[in-house]
């Protein structure tokens, strides 16, 4: 097998999982924000590895974030490429990686980050999500017209 | 009351809920129900609204056309149709200068005129308090269709150069005090004075109400088209409501 990451090769930080998710090449910092995207909190049943700023030939440095016995849907990593689209995900069914695919950046975004414009109708009590169109230009919200351009995760639900 | 009007001359008949309190909202009801339950008894919808997107919310709900009449400070483009119909009927819409001039953040009318005139060979000319300019986005969304817009501070600047001016008004809780109001509002007062070196064919428009911000004496010059423009309201609702209709 061929040896690409120091870190994985001189020992790793967190050990191998038998079943479940391994989400690497997360831009470096950005770990405990794909956790938050993908919903993961203290209270629910996954082991959870993160590994943050993991020296990275490629990159510099990534996170690395493990997941046990939980497989994400092509939907839920997709949100992630909003942070870090050069994240890779790999599915592992008994030690072996048995799928791996990159991240799109999705075209709509629902449910995901809160409308910054205390107007908008998305921020009452609706019975509706908050939607974002995703643009060249950042997130456009369908309801009333507002563009995120930078700062993100800050508006991460 | 124009869409109400509109009605009327279709000779269709026009449920009005004109505030919160009359209406099952005040009892908590959201806008979506109150929408869905609407949308039984009439044929189409006109929603005015002070959450910016409420008339997107209402449209996803609604089983009948729904007409935003103003949500916010987002949009209102209806009143930006009148707005074209009256400026057609002095000029073509087209390689003309057009100023803005007011509260261009928070003005609705000013949001859906520049829209609206970025589908045209027109230059936008904004003149607007510290803090009240046109929003940073839109403006960034105009200038990438290939809009050309220009700023002053002034607009003596530019008042000879223009073919329209769109006057709104400049809304006094924007400021802390009513000191602070009155020394911005009286320098965006247009005055027969000021307009003494326009162009002859110059129209002033304003979505009205008005406060202080056009002189009355305005009124009698050949350049206030205001009042004309409130009527064109009418038959464009009336053409608006016809086509959502059929």
């Amino acid at each position: 097998m061929k040896k690409t990451e120091t870190t994985e090769y001189e020992g790793l930080l967190v050990r191998r999982i038998k079943n479940g998710t391994v989400i690497d090449h997360i831009d470096g910092g950005e770990a405990l924000n794909v956790v938050k995207i993908l919903g993961i909190t203290g209270t629910t049943q996954e082991a959870l590895s993160i590994a943050t700023n993991v020296p990275s030939r490629n990159m510099g440095c990534k996170d690395i974030v493990k997941l046990t016995n939980r497989e994400l849907s092509k939907e839920e990593v997709d949100r992630i490429a909003l942070i870090s689209p050069r994240a890779t995900i790999n599915i592992v069914r008994n030690f072996k990686v048995c799928e791996k695919k990159g991240v799109e950046i999705p075209a709509l975004i629902v449910g995901l980050v809160r409308c910054p414009n205390p107007g908008c109708i998305s921020n009452t009590n609706e019975p509706i999500q908050s939607k974002f169109a995703v643009l060249p230009k950042g997130l456009h919200c369908f309801y009333c017209d507002w563009v995120i351009t930078k700062d993100l995760t800050s508006h991460i639900i | 009351m124009s869409f109400e009007s509109a009605i009327a001359r279709l000779v269709g008949t026009s449920h009005s809920v004109v505030s919160v309190e009359a209406c099952s909202i005040a009892k908590g009801e959201t806008l979506a129900d109150t929408i869905r339950v609407v949308s039984g008894y009439a044929d189409a919808i006109v929603i005015r609204h002070p959450k910016e997107g409420a008339a997107r919310l209402a449209a996803e709900f609604a089983t009948v056309p729904v007409i935003n009449a103003g949500d916010g400070a987002g949009q209102h483009p209806s009143q930006t149709l009148l707005d074209l119909y009256t400026i057609r009927q002095s000029m073509p819409i087209d390689n003309i200068d057009v100023a803005l001039i007011g509260d261009l953040r928070y003005g609705r009318t000013a949001h859906s005129l520049a829209s609206a005139l970025s589908l045209y060979d027109a230059r936008l000319h904004t003149i607007s308090p510290k803090g009240l300019e046109l929003p940073a986005t839109l403006a960034a969304e105009l200038s990438d269709k290939g809009m050309e817009i220009i700023e002053h501070d002034d607009i003596n600047e530019v008042i000879r150069d223009v073919d329209v001016l769109y006057v709104t008004r400049i809304q006094r809780e924007r400021f802390p005090d009513s000191a602070s109001y009155f020394n911005v509002a009286s320098s965006y007062r247009i005055t027969p004075e000021l307009l003494a070196g326009a162009k002859k064919h110059l129209i002033v428009l304003h979505p009205l109400p008005r406060v202080d911000e056009i002189d009355p004496r305005v009124d009698e010059l050949p350049y206030a088209r205001y009042f004309e423009q409130s009527r064109n309201g009418v038959p464009v609702r009336m053409a608006m409501l016809m086509r959502v209709m059929q």
